[in-house]
């Protein structure tokens, strides 16, 4: 397996990161129509694309504060507090499988030429929470289009980090490191599913998976694996961490599903963070139009 | 002027008190997490286990150490228990569930953690109600002792409510499973030296 060298000059050095990170902000600076360097504050989408949500945004403080990423701990708060030192750089990814060309790729590598958007989300947790996050990254078909995958490839699987130095609750057993998930092809295919690099139009913050995380809106957020240092394309269906620690509570699937509990506890309603009452979880996580069909025949209560 | 004796039961009231006192302050200054209602629910419940095991402490104390004034402020340290189980309660009932009583009856019905918590709580109410001298002399000091040891069974519901919804890690339900196998085992040591000793010389029943 070959590494790709990283350029001499790291590419945010060519060219300014917020041209890089954002698509939509660099056509309009072409054609005249430049802002101010982006904050969280003054963030805001200028067009709303066809998956996004127009519910009230979570505010950038708790997307960052209130995490599960247990590598750096199982509270809340965790990963805010120990992830600061986080090396998000260099970041190798590697691509291994049934894929064209398996071999490690530099992040920038890796994504060169993507179409990056903004995709504003919702984002339910299997613990019932929820919040709406304005992710930003690219369709994880786009990717998989370039590293064109063999016909033998019928699932992808993809890994967190393994670097106990770095990600100290990994020295302890309580989950079997690294964190393993998963998706059917289809699914990695759906325009829905994005691999984000960034959130309220920053670089993706560390407690929330930096440089590089899955966003599968549809799914409950531990599908979301974070930090990703390894996809692989295999025939069969991978075993997840969260399948291999409680295989009757979490399934592959993992949709957000009203009508099917967690064996011990509810999924019928959530909490939005910032609201007071509860409100009804909807199938699908409200994405059944764009998802539905891929599971037209299956079981969801088995398929769980 | 206050006595030594009446300064330290106010401390300890005080003592008690403060995580209420602090988990409020936090709420109303906008310092909890993104999930408040999560929080107020995680510390009150984490309080009422840590108030049940202080509550057991007092008597191995007293027989560790001799101190029996210890045993002035076992009455204290186990309303507080309930205090604290009765904010956690509320915390579930009315911020989390909103009084919406079929759904709070299906989860005690249907989850075993519910179930578990719910059930540690209802053993403390008539715990809390014959916790007055006036209660004691009604039952009889060995009624009202044997009664008030539905404390171990709301300790031991407690721990399962705790080890059943932790997701993952479970060190720190062990960590109270642990202190208070300590605590009961104890216990069980004293009754079964006091049975051997009651064979011999036919004495009186041990208190525990």
């Amino acid at each position: 397996m070959r590494i790709t060298k990283l350029p001499d000059i790291a590419e945010s050095e060519i060219t300014p990161e917020d041209i890089f990170m954002n698509r939509r902000r660099f056509i309009e600076m072409t054609s005249g129509l430049a802002f101010a360097a982006s904050s969280v504050d003054a963030w805001a989408q200028e067009t709303r694309g066809p998956y996004d949500t127009d519910e009230s945004k979570t505010p950038y403080k708790d997307i960052t504060t209130y995490n599960n990423f247990y590598e750096f701990g199982t509270d809340k708060d965790s990963a805010s507090r120990n992830s600061k030192n986080f090396r998000t750089q260099p970041w190798t990814i590697s691509v291994e499988g049934f894929v064209k060309k398996p071999q490690a790729y530099a992040f920038d590598e890796l994504i060169r030429n993507l179409t990056i958007e903004d995709r504003v989300y919702r984002m339910r947790c299997v613990e019932g929470w929820s919040m709406v996050i304005p992710w930003r990254g690219f369709e994880l078909r786009a990717l998989i289009k370039r590293l064109e995958p063999t016909s033998r490839a019928r699932f992808v699987e993809f890994q967190t980090l393994y670097a106990p130095d770095q990600l100290p609750e990994q020295r302890r057993g309580f989950l079997a490191w690294p964190y393993v998930e998963g998706l059917r092809l289809d699914e990695a295919m759906n325009p829905l599913t994005i691999l984000a690099v960034g959130l309220y139009g920053k670089p993706l913050p560390n407690p929330n998976g930096a440089p590089i995380r899955l966003v599968v809106p549809w799914k409950y957020g531990f599908k979301g694996v974070k930090s990703i240092a390894k996809i692989r394309f295999v025939d069969k269906q991978p075993v997840t961490t969260w399948m291999n620690l409680a295989p009757d509570e979490y399934g592959f699937y993992a949709n957000v599903n009203p009508v099917v509990d967690h064996p011990r506890w509810s999924q019928a309603t959530e909490r939005r963070l910032g609201e007071f009452f509860k409100r009804k979880t909807l199938p699908f996580n409200g994405y059944a139009d764009q998802v539905a069909s891929m599971y037209s025949g299956m079981d969801l209560r088995k398929n769980f | 002027m206050i006595s030594i004796r009446r300064f330290w039961r106010v401390a300890a009231f005080l003592a008690c008190l403060t995580p209420a006192v602090w988990l409020a302050g936090l709420a109303f200054t906008g310092n909890l997490s993104a999930n408040p209602i999560q929080d107020i629910t995680e510390q009150t419940g984490t309080w009422t286990l840590r108030l049940i095991l202080i509550t057991l402490c007092v008597t191995p104390l007293r027989a560790l150490t001799g101190w029996n004034g210890v045993i002035r402020y076992r009455r204290m340290l186990g309303l507080f228990a309930f205090f604290y189980g009765f904010l956690h309660f509320l915390t579930y009932v009315w911020l989390d569930q909103f009084f919406a009583l079929t759904d709070i009856f299906q989860d005690v019905y249907k989850r075993p953690f519910i179930a578990a918590g719910f059930s540690s709580f209802v053993l403390m109410v008539p715990l809390a109600i014959t916790s007055t001298k006036k209660w004691i002399s009604r039952l009889g000091g060995r009624k009202w002792q044997l009664l008030h040891r539905l404390t171990y069974v709301s300790a031991i519901a407690a721990i399962a409510h705790y080890l059943w919804l932790v997701k993952a890690d479970i060190r720190r339900p062990m960590a109270y499973a642990f202190l208070l196998s300590i605590l009961l085992g104890v216990r069980v040591l004293k009754l079964l030296r006091s049975r051997r000793t009651a064979s011999v010389v036919d004495g009186t029943e041990a208190t525990l």
